[in-house]
């Protein structure tokens, strides 16, 4: 069998060539957004807001709504408790983000436990990229667009946000709304990446690719065009090893995009790092 | 018209006074430096003037108008202190200053001709024409501070507020950012610095105020240096104010 054919045998059928559109149009979706999570340091909300959409999920299969709507008002809904429970003063943002997003979470496995389905509601948990349906494939394109447009017209906008919200303010910006957008587009993008790789791996997607964009340019413009072009490679890279290998397709994916990361990492750790980055939080290292 | 004029603002943190009916105005082309301890109440007076901060009471214009106002017409450019800035972040030197053109672009801020120009001439005028392609944690302290300050350039704004400009930099940088914010002074603009550093202010300031959550004096900055006065300020050690 020449290359040729094992690259293209799969697309014989409908339903890898469903999971190949799928997968790359979520890689580019969630890398274009990590690269602003990945700066503005929101990982553990990536992680959150990922979470929290599942008892969403669950609720609009209950009542025959499109599982976005329901994952986006519970997105939203987790945007809001973390925000009121930090805002109490009683625990640090951390805390009430672990508290928030953990709660929603069990809330939706409990949820999955009780309510007797046709389909299989883990798929929403672990991903099914193989079992995308038209209709699905549908649903994320038209949110994967809008978010896609909403980020390119507003990146200059979205990265001073990140880099200096004081000088956002003093020419008269408003960073509240802006952080509030990027916020509505990571729900959604959160909506749009968990039909493929599951809720809990979808945090991968939306972190992994522009940490690894960060290692390779010092540029956020270049970084905005590395991250989803090592997203797509490393998504198809995935969906083909998951093929012939017959292992778990979103969780394959993930699996690669660690890899090339760490990869990356090793490579560049020969270039000084910038000042600053060498300071590690953890107890271990470099001492400083 | 006044640049700046602050009337009778108290702000408080929760039960914290922060500033306590303090007035300042300042004249255009005047520079102004704000002088005292830490936790005087420098920066708020700062967010004051910019109207990011709540005004137990009192009122804040700049060039007549509200700082809201003010904000979105790019009056008033900041430049933060060096430690308020995450100088890992994968920007270039150029894309910072172009950040100060952001205020005069529309929807997209798709950086036109005219902002490409003012960025290449507020680059000259800090001199880091030839470092505008570098990340800008890879220039000095001295450099970095400039890179703000062409940022500020670049916006064109008319009322300048430093924060500590003089913190970690240089000797001829000192000696440049002074001439330079003279020069903007001379043009018309007014600068607004805080410091708690004084050897550089009788060469800088026109003027000084005397901060302790209130007003303790304002005027010609050689009179507000004179020992006896920095000692209301900075306790008995006048002079060595850290």
């Amino acid at each position: 069998m020449s290359l040729v054919d094992l690259l293209v045998e799969p697309f014989a059928f409908t339903f890898m060539t469903r999971a190949l559109v799928t997968i790359v149009v979520v890689s580019v979706v969630c890398a274009v957004l990590s690269c602003w999570l990945v700066l503005v340091g929101w990982s553990l909300m990536g992680d959150a807001v990922s979470h929290a959409v599942l008892p969403g999920v669950v609720l609009a299969y209950l009542v025959g709504a499109p599982f976005a709507v329901g994952a986006a008002a519970f997105g939203f809904l987790a945007v809001g408790l973390i925000g009121a429970v930090r805002d109490t003063g009683r625990v640090k943002e951390d805390a009430a983000i672990g508290i928030v997003f953990t709660t929603l979470f069990a809330l939706g496995l409990v949820l999955v436990s009780v309510v007797p389905s046709q389909t299989d509601l883990n798929h929403v948990v672990f991903g099914n990229l193989l079992g995308v349906s038209a209709d699905e494939l549908t649903q994320i394109l038209v949110l994967a667009a809008v978010v896609l447009v909403a980020l390119v017209l507003k990146r200059r906008d979205l990265t001073l946000y990140a880099f200096d919200p004081t000088h956002a303010a003093a020419i008269g910006l408003r960073p509240r709304r802006l952080g509030a957008l990027l916020l509505a587009l990571l729900a959604l993008t959160a909506v749009v990446a968990l039909q493929a790789v599951g809720v809990v791996l979808v945090v991968a997607l939306l972190i992994i690719p522009g940490a690894t964009a960060s290692l390779l340019t010092e540029r956020f413009s270049r970084m905005l065009l590395i991250a989803p072009v090592v997203s797509v490679v490393c998504g198809v890279v995935g969906l083909y090893a998951s093929y012939y290998l017959d292992t778990a397709s979103g969780a394959s994916v993930v699996l690669t995009q660690g890899i090339v990361f760490a990869l990356v990492l090793l490579v560049r750790r020969r270039r000084p790092a910038l000042p600053g980055r060498t300071r590690s939080p953890l107890p271990v290292g470099t001492g400083a | 018209m006044t640049a700046i004029d602050v009337r009778d603002v108290a702000v408080s943190y929760g039960p914290v006074l922060a500033l306590d009916g303090v007035s300042v105005s300042v004249e255009p082309g005047r520079v102004c430096a704000l002088v005292g301890m830490n936790g005087s109440g420098k920066s708020t007076l700062f967010k004051a003037v910019m109207g990011a901060v709540p005004l137990d009471r009192g009122t804040v214009t700049v060039h007549g108008e509200s700082p809201a106002r003010a904000r979105r017409r790019g009056l008033v450019g900041y430049v933060p202190q060096s430690e308020a800035v995450d100088w890992t972040f994968p920007l270039a030197v150029r894309d910072v200053v172009m950040h100060g053109r952001y205020v005069h672009q529309g929807f997209t801020r798709r950086p036109r001709a005219v902002d490409r120009e003012a960025v290449d001439a507020a680059l000259a005028q800090v001199e880091l024409t030839d470092l505008a392609d570098r990340q800008i944690g890879r220039l000095s302290g001295g450099q970095r501070k400039r890179a703000f300050v062409a940022r500020a350039l670049a916006q064109d704004a008319s009322v300048l507020l430093l924060d500590e400009p003089f913190a970690g930099v240089d000797k001829p940088t000192e000696t440049a950012l002074t001439e330079l914010l003279r020069r903007r002074a001379a043009a018309g603009a007014t600068v607004l610095v805080s410091t708690h550093d004084l050897h550089a202010l009788p060469g800088l300031a026109d003027e000084a105020v005397l901060l302790m959550r209130r007003v303790l004096l304002h005027g010609p900055t050689r009179d507000v240096l004179r020992p006896e006065n920095l000692a209301l300020a900075f306790g008995l050690d006048a002079g060595v104010a850290s």
